[in-house]
């Protein structure tokens, strides 16, 4: 049997945003920051036509959060993980023909490249040369990163997102 | 060990073993670096010296090394005449200097340099101090004098004196000390205390560090005394610069309370940290400590080009 979608906390009269029939749908998004979130998917893409819905502190059982919607768009896990860095509980719902058919969580990859800018105002990764900017994840649980080139860990991460 | 092609970035890159491997090796080239024996190994290999902050001991002692092993130099003491003033980027310096040479010696004043260097160069590159960030080869260079000096690196207690929070040599030291479990005094004015993440990882390793502002009280069970220079060009501003600076001063009155054997360290340049009269003192290695410089780069140099023959 199919599984229908369900957003928890939503009821159909209180449906901010419509379904979507095919695409992904990012959910439990810390509330504030779905705009964060579609910056570091690189959403709207320059060339893509896909509908984005952002909904922002929607009431749910756990409390306010942000939803996002992408239409006829499959984000791939390895796309969606960098967005733990801000919404560590943000779930992802791949959706084919109005049905839910993949569900995951996000999850902190060991590497973070080209997402976070650099606190140290002398590390190389901020001056003009041809590198992304690279931390490693030492920390998961309270996040700790710390930048591949100056060594140094920046506190103001979700403030440093490039 | 096979060090063939290796950067040498930052201190934290080695591990205990590979640290043991490098100062015996460098034992060996103590009578080459005096030029009391003489053997080219680096015969037909040019070293790129890419100095864009000032430095007189570590570039020299890299260029002795070189010469010392038959071993060729180019590059560039000061980067006024470079294409660095045109605007070029340090990777595109890096690329051209790969091409020109087998090795790259870089210092920076951005941290994080030398890391990005070894990124665009093919060859090894070795990190002559990135800003405030690592200088592995003065690391070496220092656990090389304490265990030349006091036989071993083991269960010293070591004195890391001055300003702790902008010196990179101390915060590399403090960390390798830590691998070798050594006891750790820091000493410092309160504005300059050693930073929570350096701590943090001696803790890591297991080394609890004493923090204190008192050397009159430290000195007294020290076997290894390791001033730092307050570096005017560190700080943000002047006038935090002129309230710490002269906060320390080693003379033969402060010595007399310290153990016969104890040993003062350097990194050198020095301005009022250590008084001349300590000089003549047996108390005195920071000019020995430079010296060692070269047969530590000597070893270095030759692990990462692949010719260990010495």
């Amino acid at each position: 049997m199919k599984k229908q979608l369900k957003v928890p906390g939503f009821k159909k009269k209180d449906l901010k945003i419509p379904r979507i029939k095919d695409g992904t749908v990012i959910d439990h998004i810390t509330p504030g920051y779905a705009v964060k979130v579609l910056h570091i998917l690189g959403i709207p893409r320059s060339n893509s036509s896909s509908v984005v819905s952002v909904a922002m502190n929607v009431n749910s059982k756990m409390g306010k959060k942000d939803i996002v919607k992408v239409e006829n768009r499959e984000l791939k896990s390895n796309e969606v993980d960098k967005i733990s860095l801000i919404c560590p509980k943000a779930t992802i719902n791949i959706i084919r023909d109005y049905d839910v058919v993949k569900k995951f969580k996000v999850k902190l990859p060991d590497e973070i490249i080209g997402i976070v800018s650099c606190s140290n105002p002398t590390c190389v990764s901020n001056a003009k040369e041809p590198v992304k900017t690279r931390f490693k994840v030492i920390n998961k649980d309270p996040l700790r990163i710390k930048c591949y080139y100056c060594e140094r860990e920046p506190e103001d991460i979700a403030d440093r997102i490039i | 060990m096979d060090f063939k092609g290796k950067d040498i970035i930052s201190i934290k890159d080695f591990s205990k073993i590979e640290i043991d491997d490098i100062l015996i090796y460098a034992e060996k080239m103590l009578p080459y670096a005096k030029g009391e024996k003489y053997k080219d190994i680096l015969s037909g290999k040019v070293l790129s010296s890419l100095f864009f902050e000032p430095s007189t001991r570590t570039r020299l002692s890299f260029e002795s090394a070189m010469n010392r092993l038959g071993g060729r130099v180019i590059g560039f003491a000061d980067p006024s005449g470079t294409s660095q003033k045109k605007g070029e980027s340090l990777a595109d310096t890096i690329r051209m200097a790969d091409s020109f040479s087998d090795a790259i010696v870089v210092r920076h004043p951005q941290e994080g340099a030398a890391r990005l260097a070894a990124e665009f160069a093919n060859g090894p590159v070795l990190n002559a101090g990135d800003g405030a960030g690592q200088h592995p080869t003065q690391c070496l260079l220092d656990l090389f004098t304490i265990k030349t000096e006091k036989k071993k690196i083991e269960k010293n207690n070591i004195i890391l004196l001055g300003d702790l929070k902008y010196g990179r040599t101390v915060h590399s030291l403090a960390y390798a000390l830590s691998i070798y479990g050594v006891e750790l005094t820091f000493v410092s004015p309160t504005s300059l205390k050693m930073p929570k993440e350096v701590i943090n990882e001696c803790m890591e390793l297991g080394v609890e560090p004493t923090q204190t502002s008192s050397l009159e009280k430290a000195i007294k069970d020290a076997d290894v005394l390791y001033a730092t220079r307050i570096q005017k060009e560190r700080f943000p501003d002047a006038e935090e610069y002129n309230k710490v600076v002269g906060s320390y001063r080693i003379n033969n009155e402060l010595l007399k309370n310290a153990k016969e054997n104890l040993i003062v360290m350097h990194p050198l340049p020095r301005v009022s940290e250590i008084d001349s009269e300590v000089d003549s003192t047996p108390h005195a290695v920071y000019f020995k400590q430079a010296f060692n410089g070269v047969p530590i780069r000597m070893a270095l140099l030759s692990l990462v080009l692949g010719e260990k023959k010495i």
